[in-house]
C-alpha cells in the first residue's frame, strides 16, 4: 500500500514537472528566446556561484565531521611502523590536490559567472598562449615528480623482503572461502612446507609432514580464536589461498595484500601499539576531563547502555580486500598486539597441529614410527624418573615403569618400537655398573593364571635377553614373571586391565 | 544570441557549399534509395550513420537504465540492511528471502551478481557503446564532411554485434544458477571455478559469449571510424583542422583497436579454462572438496591481459566525453577552444601513456613490487596531460560570453568532476598510498566520479548539443537544467562521503558491514547515500522522459544552425537525409574554432579565408 502511494507521489511529481517544462517553454516564446536566454545566463551564473560556495563549505564541514576517520588523524593513527609514511604521503598529497581543487574550482565557476552571456559583451579571441601552456604544464610535472620520488621511496621501503639475517617472526595466512587460518612456525622458528594435494578434512592447509619444520608448526584456524602478534617485532606474513584470490587486510596496520592459489605472497610490518595501549588511546580524555574521542566512549551495544564503551571493545581486525565469492565480506579474524614475553608466554602454551591432529592417525607418514623428538622427549623422561629412583630410599619407589615396553598380544616378542626404551635402559645400565635390578613382567586377570604366570616370565625373560646381548653383565640382572598377581589397578575395566599389563624394573643395589 | 558588437554571418553556408563545395556525383548513384527505401531497412537494419547512432543511444539508455536500477537494488540494501526488501520479491523472485515475519533479504549471491552486471553493463554497454558508437558514428561523418562512413555494411554489423552481446547478457539475467557475480573484472580463478561460486557457472559462459561478441562491435566500429577520418575527410579538412569531437572519437578507436584484441584474447583463455580444461589461469587449487588436477597457470596472468584493455578502456570512456566537452564548451562560450594543439597532443599522450600504465591497477595483487616503480611514474605522468587539459577549458571559458543551456551547464560539470576525480586519481596511482586505498571505497568514488560521472555529463552535454540534428527538434531546457544541477549536486552528494569510507579502510564489494567493528560505524552516510542514489536515478528517468517526449513532441528546430557553430554538420539541411549534404559536399577553408574572430561572431567551416583577415588556422 504504502509503495502504491510512494508511485502514486513519484508519478504526481513527474507530472508536475514535466507540465512545469512545457509552461516555461511556452512562456519562452511569448517573451521572446533571446530575453529568456539572458535571463538563464544570469540565473545559472549565479546559481554557479552559490554551488561553488556551497561546495566548498561541504567539503570543509565534511573533512571536519569525518575527520576521526581520516587517515593520520585523531584515532585513526597507524597501528604499524610504515604505516605513519603512508599516512604522511597521504596527507601531503591531500595538500596539493586540495590547493588544485580550490583553484581549478574557483576559477572554473567564477569564470562561468562572470562571463554569463550578456547583451553587449564581446567575447575575447583567445585561440592559445605558449607562454601559459608550458607554465601550467610545468608546474604539475614538478609537483608529480615531488609526489612520485617520495612515493617509490617509502614504496621500495615498505615493500622490501625481510633481509636474510633479519630477525623476524614468519607467520601464514591461508585465506579459503570465506575464513582465513593462521599458522605459526612453532619452536622451532619456522614454518614447513605445504603441499595442496595434501589438503584433507583434518589438515586443511595441506602441511607436508614429511617435512621436520612441520612438525611443530601451530595452526589456528577458528573464525573465533584471536591472532596474536608480539609489540615492536618485525612480522613477515606469508600469504596464501588455497581457492580463489584473497586480500589479506589490515586496515589499522595499512597492510594489504593479495592471496593467490599457487604464489605465495608476503608482506613485511612491525606492530608499533599493543591492542590494548591502542584502546587507552581511544578511550583517552582531555585535559578538562571530557572524552577526546566522545564517539569511542558511546556503549558497545547500543540496546545496552550498562555495556563496555567501545572503545574497551576495540579490536584490530582482519579482512578480505579481493572479492572471493558470496561469503566475502564475512571473512573477519581479530588480531591482537601482546607485549613480547606475553607473546612468548602465549607460543610456549600452544599445541603442534601435528601433535594434538595428526600423530598416529592414518594421515601420519610417521605413524608406527618414533620422531627424534619423541626419542629425546623419551629419555628424558626415563632419566628424570631413574634420578628419582636412585635417590628414593623407599623400596616401592625404586621400582620403574618401562611405559613404552610392549610385547605382541599373547606373545613374548617385542613390539618394533620397545627398543627405545630398552636402549634407555642398558645406556642407563652401562653408566651406573654399581646398580643391579630385577626384570618384572606382569599381566591383567583375563584368561588362565597360570598362562599369565607363564606369559609374564617369559617377556621379562625377553628383557633380560635383550640386555644380556647387548652386554650388560647377567649377574646384575635377574627376570621374574609375577602374572596377574600384583596388579596395580582395578581389572575390572579396561583402563585398569591396561594399567596392570606392564614391565617393570627394580633397582636392588647401587 | 548575438552581442550588439559583433557580426552574424550574412550568407547561407548553404549556398556556400552549392557554389564552391566538392561534386563528387553521390546523387547520380541512387544507392540512397537502395537501402532506405522500407521500414526495416530504414529503421532497423540500416546503414545509415545517422540511423546507427540513434540505435546505439538508445539501446545505451535502455541498458542504463537496467544497470543504474541494479545499482539501486544494491544500494538499498548497503543503505537499509534492517529494511524489508519483499516488495522486490515479483521482480527478484527466490533472489529475495522472505522470513516468517515477512523480512525480504537480498540473496549475498545475488547482490554480488547486481554489483557485477552493474559494472559490465555501466562500462561495455553504456559508456563505450552508448557514448563513443552514439557519437562517433553520428559526428564522424557530419564533421569531417562525409556522405556516411567508409563501409555501411560493417557499421550496421558493429551495432548489431552490440545488439546481440546485450540478448545474451539480457538472457543471463534469467538464469537459475543468477548472471555471473565476480565482479566486473572477472578475475580467475573465481570466474572459472563453478565450484566456488553458482554465478560462475552458466552465468560466467554467457557473459564470456556476450562480451567477446561486444569485442568484435567494438573493433567493426573502430576501425570504420579510423578509415572514415583517415580517409573521407573533405577538401581542405586537415587533420589540423579537425574539431576535438574528431580527434577523441579517432584517437578513440585506435586505443580500442589496440587493446580490445588482447582482452578478447584473455576471454578465450578463460573459456578453454572452463571448457576444455586447459589451465591458464589456474594452479595450486583445492576447490569444493577436492584438489583440482589443474597445475602450472596463474591468476595473476589474466589480470596483465585483462587490464591491458581495462586500462586504456578509461580513456576509451573518457576521451569521447572530453572531446564533446570541448566543442560543447567552445560552441556555448562563444570562444575558440584555448590550446587546441596542446589539447591535441594531450588527447595523443593520454592514449599513449594509457598503454604503459594497466598494471596501477594490481599494485597489492602479488606482482613483483619493483616491477610497480615503473607503473607509478608513468601512471603520474598521465597528470600532466590532463591537467593541461583542465587548464585550457578552464581558459576556454575565461573573457567568454557564456550561453547557459543544458548542454553548457553538462559541460561545465564534467569539468568539475574530472577535476575531482583526477585528483584522487594522484592518490591512488602512487603505489605506497595505494597500500591502503586500494580495492576501499575511495577507489569507487575516484573511478565514478572522473569516468562515471564525468563520462555521463560529457554523453549528456553532447546529447543536449546534438539533440536538434539527431531529432530535428530541442530537448526541453527546464527539465534540462533542473536535470543537471539535480546530478550534479546529488552525484558529488552520493560519491564525496564515500573517500571518507575509504580513508577508514572500508572496502568495497561488501553486502554487509555488521561484521566488522572498524566498518560497521556509517549507518547513517550509507542511508544518505542510498537516498541520494535514488533521487538521482529519479532525475535520471526525468532525462528520459523528456528524451522521448522530446522526439516527438519537442520544440521545433526552425534554423539550420541553432547554436551559431562552426563545423559541417550545422551546413546540413534541418532534417539531413542520406548522404547527409542534398548537393555537393563542403569544402573547408579554416578550423572549427573561429569564434568571435575579426568581429564576427563566427565563421563557418566552409567560408574562404578572406584576404584582410587576421591569421588564420
Amino acid at each position: 500500500m504504502t509503495g502504491l502511494i510512494i508511485l502514486l507521489c513519484v508519478a504526481l511529481i513527474a507530472i508536475v514537472v514535466v507540465q512545469i517544462g512545457k509552461v516555461t517553454e511556452l512562456a519562452a516564446k511569448i517573451r521572446g528566446e533571446e530575453e529568456t536566454q539572458l535571463e538563464s545566463n544570469n540565473f545559472h551564473g549565479r546559481f554557479s556561484m552559490l554551488f561553488l560556495v556551497l561546495f566548498l563549505v561541504g567539503c570543509i564541514v565534511s573533512a571536519v565531521y569525518y575527520k576521526n576517520d581520516m587517515l593520520g588523524y585523531g584515532p585513526h593513527e597507524a597501528a604499524s611502523a610504515h604505516g605513519p609514511d603512508l599516512d604522511y604521503l597521504f596527507n601531503l598529497t591531500l595538500f596539493f590536490t586540495g590547493i588544485v581543487f580550490v583553484i581549478t574550482h574557483i576559477a572554473l565557476f567564477w569564470f562561468a559567472y562572470k562571463y554569463r552571456g550578456q547583451k553587449n559583451r564581446k567575447a575575447l579571441f583567445l585561440s592559445h598562449d605558449n607562454k601559459l601552456e608550458v607554465i601550467w604544464t610545468a608546474i604539475p610535472a614538478v609537483v608529480m615528480t615531488f609526489l612520485v620520488v617520495g612515493g617509490l621511496d617509502v614504496w621500495n621501503e615498505v615493500m622490501a623482503d625481510v633481509g636474510p639475517n633479519e630477525e623476524h617472526i614468519e607467520i601464514e595466512a591461508t585465506g579459503y572461502q570465506f575464513a582465513w587460518s593462521m599458522r605459526y612456525p612453532g619452536p622451532d622458528g619456522a614454518l614447513g612446507t605445504k603441499y595442496f594435494k595434501n589438503i584433507t578434512a583434518v589438515n586443511s592447509l595441506g602441511i607436508d609432514f614429511n617435512d621436520e619444520k612441520s612438525l611443530d608448526d601451530v595452526v589456528s584456524s577458528a573464525p573465533g580464536e584471536v591472532i596474536k602478534i608480539p609489540l615492536g617485532k618485525t612480522v613477515r606474513v606469508r600469504i596464501t589461498s588455497r581457492d580463489v584470490l584473497h586480500n589479506f587486510d589490515l586496515p589499522h596496520f595499512r597492510v594489504k595484500m593479495d592471496a593467490i592459489p599457487g604464489l605465495p605472497t608476503y608482506f613485511v610490518f612491525t606492530p608499533t601499539i599493543t591492542t590494548e595501549e591502542y584502546r587507552e588511546r581511544l578511550g583517552s580524555l582531555k585535559a578538562d576531563g571530557t572524552p577526546k574521542y566522545p564517539e569511542w566512549h558511546e556503549p558497545a551495544d547500543p540496546t545496552d547502555p550498562e555495556s563496555k564503551k567501545r572503545y574497551q571493545e576495540f579490536q584490530f581486525e582482519l579482512a578480505c580486500a579481493e572479492l572471493c565469492g558470496k561469503g566475502h565480506y564475512s571473512m573477519r579474524r581479530v588480531l591482537e598486539v601482546v607485549s613480547p614475553e606475553e607473546y612468548e608466554e602465549w607460543s610456549a602454551s600452544q599445541s603442534s597441529f601435528y601433535m594434538s591432529s595428526i600423530r598416529n592417525t592414518d594421515e601420519d607418514p610417521h605413524k608406527g614410527k618414533l620422531l627424534d623428538i619423541e626419542i629425546q622427549e623419551r629419555r628424558r623422561d626415563f632419566n628424570t624418573k631413574v634420578e628419582k629412583a636412585l635417590k628414593a630410599t623407599d623400596p616401592s619407589e625404586k621400582i620403574i615403569r618401562l611405559d613404552y615396553v610392549t610385547f605382541e598380544t599373547g606373545r613374548a616378542s617385542l613390539t618394533d618400537l620397545s627398543r627405545y626404551e630398552l636402549n634407555n635402559l642398558f645406556d642407563f645400565l652401562n653408566k651406573n655398573k654399581n646398580v643391579a635390578v630385577e626384570l618384572a613382567g606382569h599381566t591383567d586377570n583375563t584368561g588362565d593364571p597360570v598362562a599369565n604366570l607363564d606369559l609374564s616370565n617369559r617377556r621379562s625373560q625377553t628383557v633380560y635377553e635383550f640386555l644380556l646381548n647387548k652386554g650388560v653383565e647377567a649377574e646384575r640382572m635377574s627376570s621374574v614373571g609375577y602374572g596377574d598377581t600384583v596388579p596395580v589397578a582395578d581389572n575390572a575395566t579396561a583402563e585398569g586391565r591396561q594399567e596392570n599389563r606392564r614391565t617393570e624394573f627394580k633397582i636392588i643395589s647401587q | 544570441m548575438a552581442a550588439t558588437n559583433l557580426v552574424k554571418p550574412d550568407y547561407d553556408p548553404a549556398l556556400l557549399i552549392e557554389e564552391q563545395g566538392y561534386e563528387d556525383h553521390f546523387h547520380d548513384h541512387h544507392h540512397g534509395d537502395k537501402y532506405q527505401s522500407s521500414f526495416i531497412t530504414h529503421y532497423i537494419f540500416s546503414q545509415d550513420h545517422k540511423i546507427i547512432a540513434k540505435q546505439f543511444l538508445i539501446t545505451g539508455i535502455f541498458w542504463a537504465i537496467i544497470g543504474a536500477a541494479m545499482s539501486i537494488i544494491f544500494r538499498l540494501q548497503l543503505g537499509f540492511p534492517e529494511e524489508s526488501l519483499a516488495w522486490l520479491k515479483p521482480l527478484l523472485g527466490k533472489w529475495i528471502t522472505v522470513n516468517e515475519a515477512g523480512i525480504g533479504t537480498l540473496d549475498p549471491q545475488f547482490y554480488y551478481a547486481l554489483v557485477t552486471m552493474h559494472g559490465t553493463i555501466l562500462v561495455f554497454f553504456v559508456l563505450t557503446a552508448g557514448l563513443s558508437g552514439t557519437f562517433s558514428n553520428l559526428l564522424i561523418p557530419l564533421q569531417v564532411g562525409a556522405r556516411d562512413m567508409a563501409s555501411p555494411l560493417l557499421n550496421m554489423l558493429s551495432y548489431w554485434f552490440f545488439f546481440l552481446a546485450g540478448v545474451v547478457m539480457f538472457a543471463s539475467l534469467f538464469l537459475s544458477t543468477g548472471p555471473f557475480s565476480g565482479g566486473w573484472t572477472a578475475y580467475p580463478p573465481l570466474s572459472i571455478l563453478p565450484q566456488a561460486s553458482t554465478g560462475s557457472g552458466a552465468g560466467m559462459t554467457l557473459w564470456t559469449v556476450s562480451l567477446v561478441l561486444f569485442v568484435v562491435s567494438v573493433l567493426l566500429g573502430g576501425i570504420n571510424y579510423i578509415t572514415t577520418v583517415l580517409n573521407l575527410r573533405t577538401k581542405g579538412m586537415t587533420m589540423w583542422r579537425l574539431p576535438l569531437t574528431i580527434w577523441a572519437f579517432f584517437v578513440t578507436a585506435i586505443i580500442g583497436l589496440l587493446s580490445f584484441p588482447v582482452l578478447a584474447s584473455a576471454f578465450f583463455l578463460v573459456i578453454f579454462d572452463r571448457e576444455l580444461g586447459t589451465s591458464f589461469f589456474l594452479s595450486d587449487i583445492y576447490v569444493g572438496g577436492e584438489a583440482l588436477d589443474r597445475v602450472g597457470g596463474s591468476p595473476i596472468l589474466y589480470q596483465h591481459l585483462f587490464w591491458f584493455l581495462g586500462h586504456p578502456e578509461v580513456y576509451i570512456i573518457i576521451l569521447p566525453a572530453m572531446g564533446l566537452v570541448s566543442e560543447v564548451l567552445s560552441v556555448h562560450a562563444r570562444k575558440p577552444i584555448f590550446g587546441y594543439k596542446a589539447m591535441v597532443y594531450s588527447i595523443l599522450a593520454i592514449a599513449f601513456l594509457s598503454f604503459i600504465v594497466w598494471a596501477h591497477h594490481m599494485f597489492m595483487a602479488g606482482v613483483n613490487p619493483f616491477i610497480t616503480n615503473i607503473f607509478v611514474v608513468f601512471t603520474l605522468i598521465i597528470a600532466v596531460p590532463s591537467a593541461v587539459k583542465v587548464f585550457n577549458w578552464i581558459t576556454t571559458l575565461y573573457g567568454g560570453n557564456i550561453r547557459f543551456n543544458s548542454a553548457s551547464l553538462f559541460a561545465i560539470g564534467f569539468v568539475s568532476m574530472f577535476i575531482s576525480g583526477g585528483l584522487t586519481g594522484i592518490f591512488l596511482g602512487n603505489s605506497a598510498i595505494d597500500i591502503q586505498m586500494h580495492d576501499t571505497y575511495f577507489v569507487v568514488a575516484h573511478f565514478h566520479i572522473v569516468m562515471g560521472i564525468a563520462a555521463f555529463f560529457g554523453m549528456f552535454a553532447g546529447i543536449y548539443n546534438w539533440f536538434p540534428k539527431m531529432y530535428s527538434r530541442f530537448m526541453n531546457e527546464t527539465l534540462g537544467k533542473i536535470h543537471f544541477w539535480g546530478t550534479f549536486i546529488g552525484a558529488y552528494l552520493i560519491f564525496w562521503p564515500m573517500h571518507y569510507l575509504g580513508m577508514a579502510g572500508v572496502p568495497r564489494r561488501y553486502y554487509s558491514f555488521e561484521g566488522f567493528d572498524a566498518f560497521s560505524h556509517f549507518d547513517d552516510m550509507n542511508k544518505f547515500i542510498t537516498v541520494s542514489a535514488i533521487i538521482v536515478f529519479g532525475l535520471q528517468i526525468l532525462f528520459v522522459v523528456n528524451f522521448f517526449y522530446s522526439i516527438w513532441k519537442g520544440k521545433k528546430v526552425t534554423s539550420k544552425n541553432p547554436w551559431g557553430a562552426t563545423t559541417l554538420e550545422w551546413t546540413t539541411p534541418i532534417t539531413p537525409g542520406h548522404g547527409n549534404w542534398p548537393g555537393k559536399i563542403p569544402v573547408v577553408h579554416r578550423w572549427a574554432y573561429d569564434y568571435g574572430k575579426d568581429g564576427n561572431e563566427y565563421i563557418p567551416q566552409v567560408l574562404p579565408v578572406s584576404e584582410d583577415e587576421s591569421e588564420a588556422h
